[in-house]
């Protein structure tokens, strides 16, 4: 993929750490919202796991001109690299009337990785209104391991995200984070295409770092969500505090003093006599 | 003759006291008069456990407080205070 200047700062990668997802609204052009929805209905060709993307979406193909759109790209550049594969991706289709919702689950499978991660890009071509079904998002819960649709039970918690949307937004995951296509109680179909991309560097400091030390990066880092539990909380940050430090080499990186803490083992003092 | 039909209420809570804030929820209603999905509100039912309580629903089942696995201590999975309420309702006529 191109070289682009719109790389995301540290406060909004920051941020990405703390939701586990980055919004963009309204950055794909009407124009390609309106071919979006043609393209679709043809059938995207099925390309093979860990596919590059040039490979994987050939010049002038509708998807290498949505990955291209200089805010994806430098979004993407910042979170997965230069050069990520093309793990899989698919069109996500909600009928209107369909009666009931996707449990609550994470992709793929229970991820043991806690230095990597992949992304997800969701795109939404039409504006999506609150009885279309728009995707549910449970923000900050990506670094919690389960499996797949063994949250299933959960059918709602407090501070979740019932996304509603300009056409031509996109949101980027991690491959963590809890979510669910909801009930679409419209009467219009609503579709959502997603790829998921796979890293193939090191994901340390990939975006630009020239805020690296701003305040609010800690803010970010140090926030919590209304349906987190009060201890659990706390091991929430302190897990975050981990993914930073590998994602912005800096092993001494804290919050509060909380894993400072934990990991305090004074050695025994020599005698100097 | 009446029928009793089962209404299940699934509270997480803050903290493993039934008095604590109400932090997710999930109803399932064996009448078939409703039917709760995922991401149907966001708006929990009741502020804490007790006032479920207080409004009619019983408790039948606790999440068990259970120590962390070794080596494993930090690690952040499921809600841990689950509470299972029930409410038993006039349901179907049989003839």
């Amino acid at each position: 993929m191109p070289t682009t200047n719109q790389l995301l700062s540290s406060v909004q990668v920051a941020r990405f750490v703390a939701h586990g997802f980055l919004r963009l609204d309204d950055v794909v052009p009407p124009e390609m919202n309106e071919e979006a929805l043609g393209v679709f209905a043809a059938g995207l060709p099925s390309v093979p796991y860990g596919t590059p993307v040039p490979e994987a979406f050939p010049e002038g193909s509708f998807a290498r001109r949505l990955v291209e759109l200089p805010a994806v790209a430098g979004a993407l550049e910042s979170l997965v690299g230069p050069d990520p594969t093309v793990d899989h991706h698919f069109v996500h289709t909600r009928l209107p009337h369909e009666g009931s919702a996707q449990p609550l689950h994470a992709d793929a499978l229970i991820d043991l990785r806690t230095e990597a991660f992949d992304l997800q890009l969701m795109y939404y071509p039409q504006a999506v209104t609150a009885d279309m079904g728009g995707t549910l998002v449970v923000p900050g819960s990506h670094l919690r391991r389960t499996n797949e649709s063994d949250t299933g039970r959960y059918q709602n918690l407090r501070g979740q995200t019932r996304l509603t949307c300009p056409a031509g937004t996109v949101l980027l995951l991690h491959h963590g984070i809890w979510h669910g296509g909801r009930r679409n109680d419209s009467d219009t179909v609503r579709h959502m295409y997603k790829i998921r991309f796979n890293p193939t560097v090191p994901q340390v400091r990939l975006w630009d770092t020239a805020d690296l030390h701003d305040p609010a990066v800690r803010e970010e880092l140090r926030r919590t969500f209304p349906w987190y539990e009060q201890a659990t909380a706390r091991l929430e940050i302190h897990n975050r505090i981990g993914l930073w430090r590998s994602l912005s080499a800096d092993p001494g990186f804290d919050i509060d003093h909380w894993a400072t803490r934990i990991t305090n083992r004074p050695a025994p003092q020599r005698s100097t006599a | 003759m009446t029928t009793t039909r089962q209404q299940v209420l699934v509270l997480y809570l803050d903290t493993s006291a039934l008095d604590s804030p109400v932090v997710g929820w999930a109803r399932y209603d064996g009448t078939g008069t409703s039917h709760p999905t995922t991401g149907d509100s966001d708006e929990p039912p009741y502020p804490t456990g007790v006032a479920a309580l207080q409004d009619g629903w019983r408790l039948f089942q606790a999440a068990q407080l259970i120590p962390p696995y070794p080596g494993a201590e930090h690690e952040t999975s499921f809600l841990k205070h689950e509470f299972f309420f029930e409410r038993l309702v006039d349901g179907a006529t049989d003839q």
